[in-house]
């Protein structure tokens, strides 16, 4: 176990090398220079040459990225030249409202997606496995943003229960920011739960097929305690795998989300700086985002080698 | 008695019902696809008004023999912003995968085929790539890059290549230790030649499945570019910019989100049918039975 | 016949499959009286797994049985799904052959017994533990307390089938059956798993049915054996009867089959030539008769039945039975 840990901890430190890089090349697309950008329409000539000295610009490409990686390892990714603020603070000021909202997101796709995964399994073939595999089937074709003016029409515009946007940090009033959170989590947990359905149904129907379930049931068990225990718990594995592959989405889900319900989230963050063009700001958003998915990617892995017995006592 | 439990189990799931049913959806999935796909190429030939034409007068006007879907909010006809969008969905909706398809499947096959180092090289590098949240790096590239229809087909491009590298090298490994491979490799042909004509085949199948769930994917993250507003530059419609701009009159004229939303939806579905369809086929499991 | 614990009557099961109906049993009698018990031999493939779930009523949800399989004055066909489920487990256990599959393998040792005791015997958590470490005790499991706590893949797989035997035994059963309990074992643990099914077979006077494809499994083990050919029964006598004088040129075979110690090394083993019939595709005569080295005349038109020998206890299904004294 520990070394597998290891193991897989060595792996992450290329990655996340070749992250940065990655990341440092896409800026270094942009056509033009970043001193037109930041000066805008009073450029010239003479004061774009003093900023590009200024911000480095004039050094070669390997040397402007081992200072900003230096910068970066030092805690310092960078300050917007729109708003004064650093990343870090910007970042660390919306992560919670992200963090909230996947989290509530996913809750709910497991709260619609596990019991229905449940049910099909137990009645694999019949009317209702097949009526609800085909609906998550066609859920899977919903964009996220359909399923949320969707939602909106419905429930703000139409029925007039809950507002389209707007934020009150939990701190605050925890009713009223739930209140703002419910349409934007209901709407990616609306995304989550065929995913998590399919996936598990499949693997419990597999399970259900097992030698061990035969025998669960010649040791005369309740019928409860082998879908429950017997076939659940081998498959509760595969929900650890499910929300690892999830994150992913997510994260993209959140983006949406955040700027059609208007919440200040990293989503809201990184379209924000687009927008404006606000370009360092884009840059520490997305390796910060970037090196999260790869960390959260890697606990999930952990996750699961601790929930297997197998892999827990060194036998993968 | 092994083998024959093993056979019959599996028989004994839904599939043979679940293939009966996806027959007739199958076929519509196909009819909706030709439908669209018709209009999307001959739009210029139908008697619409330009999609671009505005009409201050005419702002949100409601369904009529004039125009068939009513306007939008800038007097422009729906119906015809509809089929010019469904075009702009399909171009990066079918080239982007096309990127993927034709570059991650030569690595795939490659990887596969050669093993050793250049397949670890391969595989390290997709796990960089699939390192970043896709509808993340592909909001950055745009940004930095510029929005226009090419750079966005080739973003999209680019992020389906770790997929079907994996579809593809998936495929090639199980091949590779086929008889007729081993075969062909004992009687002295050339790598190319393997590659090319006893693997390519054989790959081509899933990748080609695959690649109608990627169209899928494709439209739904340039939909959502767009959507937000990141996608495809204006004045050019696409679904996803159309359903945006249609989120602002939600109160007054909520066809103008919904229509193109339905457009999207079955156009997905129908990929997303078909595509499952072909995978189901050529999945070797289920080609056994 | 009365008196018989399990009675198998006119067994038929019948599997629907996309090559047409697969008759996996064939009209099957059988009996084993209480304290008794019987061997179950034939190839894989001939139906012998599919009687013992038929006999446990864990057959595949598409398969159709018909006939009566009386257990304890209870016909089991008839029976609710939680009356079953009361007497499974309690008074009719079994053993599957693979125990790296039929054991849970995210579920402790101890839970997987413990579950049993509890839903079975009136039986407090703690009472239940203690039964549980002594059933692993009596199946010769060392440091039983400890492997409690473990998982099967953290126990050989001599050990797994000891626990899969543990659990079993956990409610006193009056019939256990075992099907093939040993071919997924080491050939060294074989004679050993299978001398602790007997020991415990002795001493809780317990039926058993054993289930294998081995004649040398059941000699000596078993009262009766009763051998199986494409799903019908083809011979069936008490057990030194059986290995005084078979009958059935099928049986013999089978015998033939096994290696021998009186032999020389590297003698080829007479395999028996041919397959086993396509059970969609029922023949007219014997089954056996397309691989029958004594195949003649109406043996490929006729079926023969299930008739006595010499004895009433020995069976057999032949036109051309190998005559006392061996040879056709």
């Amino acid at each position: 176990m520990l070394f597998f840990v290891a193991r897989r901890l060595l792996y992450l430190v290329p990655v996340l090398i070749a992250v940065s890089v990655l990341t440092f090349v896409i800026a270094s697309l942009l056509p033009g220079d970043l001193a037109y950008v930041i000066l805008g329409d009073q450029a010239t000539p003479e004061n774009v040459a003093a900023l590009r000295h200024d911000l480095g610009l004039d050094q070669p490409i390997w040397l402007r990225y081992l200072g900003w990686l230096w910068h970066i390892l030092q805690g310092d990714f960078g300050r917007s030249f729109r708003t004064g603020q650093t990343v870090l603070q910007a970042v660390s000021e919306r992560v919670p409202i992200s963090f909230e909202l996947m989290i509530l997101a996913e809750l709910i796709g497991l709260a619609i997606g596990v019991p229905l995964a449940i049910a099909c399994a137990a009645k694999a073939g019949s009317a209702f496995d097949r009526f609800m595999t085909g609906s998550a089937f066609a859920m899977l074709s919903v964009p996220t943003f359909l399923s949320a003016i969707l939602l909106i029409y419905l429930f703000a515009v139409e029925l007039r229960l809950l507002p389209a946007t707007g934020y009150v940090p939990f701190t605050e009033d925890p009713l009223a920011n739930l209140r703002f959170m419910v349409l934007p989590a209901l709407t990616l947990g609306l995304a989550e739960w065929p995913g998590i359905m399919r996936v598990l149904r499949s693997d419990m129907i597999a399970a259900l097929q097992e030698d061990y379930i035969a025998l669960a049931k010649a040791k005369g068990l309740k019928p409860s305690r082998i879908l429950f225990v017997h076939a659940l718990k081998p498959s509760s594995l595969t929900l650890v795998t499910i929300t690892g592959i999830n994150i992913g989405r997510l994260i993209g889900g959140a983006v949406i989300v955040e700027s059609i319900f208007a919440l200040p989230g990293i989503g809201r963050l990184l379209v924000g700086a687009i927008y404006t063009r606000d370009l360092i700001i884009l840059q520490g958003v997305v390796l910060l985002v970037a090196a999260g998915f790869v960390i959260m990617n890697f606990i999930v892995d952990m996750l699961y080698a601790l929930l297997d017995p197998r892999i827990r006592h060194g036998h993968a | 008695m092994a083998t024959l439990e093993l056979s019959l189990e599996e028989e004994a799931g839904a599939t043979p019902v679940r293939r009966r049913r996806l027959g007739t959806l199958f076929w519509i999935a196909i009819g909706w696809m030709v439908l669209v796909f018709a209009v999307a190429i001959f739009a210029d030939l139908l008697p619409l008004p330009s999609p671009t034409d505005m009409d201050m007068l005419e702002r949100r006007a409601p369904i009529s023999v004039e125009h068939w879907l009513g306007t939008d909010g800038l007097g422009r006809d729906e119906l015809s912003r509809l089929i010019f969008g469904a075009r702009i969905s399909l171009i990066v909706g079918l080239c982007a995968p096309m990127i993927g398809v034709t570059i991650g499947g030569a690595l795939g096959m490659l990887a596969g085929y050669f093993r050793g180092r250049f397949e670890a090289f391969v595989v390290g590098g997709m796990d960089v790539l699939l390192a970043f949240p896709p509808l993340i790096l592909a909001l950055a590239v745009t940004a930095y890059l510029g929005q226009s229809i090419f750079n966005l087909t080739c973003i999209l491009g680019v992020l389906g290549i770790p997929a079907f590298m994996r579809v593809a090298r998936a495929a090639t490994l199980s091949l590779a230790r086929r008889e007729f491979v081993i075969a062909a490799q004992a009687l002295g042909a050339t790598h190319t030649r393997i590659l090319l004509r006893e693997l390519l085949p054989n790959v081509m199948l899933p990748l080609l499945a695959f690649f109608l769930l990627g169209v899928a994917v494709t439209i739904v993250v340039e939909g959502s570019l767009s959507f937000l507003g990141l996608g495809v530059p204006p004045p050019i419609s696409s679904w996803g910019s159309m359903i945006g701009e249609g989120r602002e009159s939600l109160d007054v004229a909520p066809r103008l989100a919904f229509i193109p939303a339905i457009g999207m939806f079955l156009t997905v579905l129908s990929f997303n049918l078909i595509g499952d369809t072909m995978r189901a086929l050529t999945d070797p499991r289920q080609g056994a039975l | 016949m009365s008196g018989a614990l399990l009675s198998v009557e006119n067994a038929v099961v019948d599997l629907p499959t996309p090559r047409g109906n697969l008759r996996a049993v064939d009209h099957v009698d059988l009996e084993v009286g209480a304290g008794k018990t019987l061997g179950i031999v034939g190839e894989s493939g001939c139906g012998k797994t599919m009687l013992s779930r038929a006999i446990l009523q864990l057959l595949p949800k598409k398969a159709k049985l018909s006939g009566r399989v009386m257990f304890d004055g209870q016909d089991l066909t008839r029976l609710s799904a939680e009356k079953l489920r009361k007497l499974r487990g309690r008074s009719l256990a079994v053993v599957f052959q693979d125990p790296m599959t039929s054991l849970n393998p995210v579920l402790t040792i101890g839970t997987q017994l413990i579950e049993t005791i509890v839903e079975h015997l009136e039986l407090d958590l703690a009472q239940a533990r203690q039964r549980s470490v002594e059933l692993l005790a009596a199946v010769g499991i060392p440091a039983p307390e400890q492997r409690l706590t473990q998982y099967p893949h953290q126990l050989s797989g001599g050990m797994r089938q000891r626990v899969a035997i543990a659990v079993a035994l956990s409610c006193e059963p009056q019939l256990l059956i075992a099907d093939e309990p040993t071919t997924a074992l080491d050939v060294t643990i074989q004679a050993q798993i299978l001398d602790l099914l007997a020991r415990e077979q002795q001493r809780r006077h317990m039926a058993m049915i054993i289930i294998t494809h081995d004649l040398g499994v059941v000699a000596g083990r078993t009262d009766e054996v009763a051998v199986m050919y494409a799903g019908r029964v083809v011979e069936r006598a008490p057990t030194p009867a059986l290995f005084k004088q078979m009958r059935m040129p099928y049986t013999e075979a089978l015998l033939a089959a096994l290696p021998k110690l009186d032999v020389p090394p590297h003698t080829p083993l007479p395999a028996i030539s041919g397959r086993p019939p396509d059970p969609t595709r029922p023949l007219k005569g014997c089954s056996f008769s397309p691989r029958c080295r004594y195949s003649a005349g109406r043996c490929s038109t006729e079926k023969p039945r299930l008739s006595p020998a010499e004895t009433l206890e020995h069976l057999y299904a032949c036109f051309h039975p190998i005559a006392a004294g061996g040879g056709a």
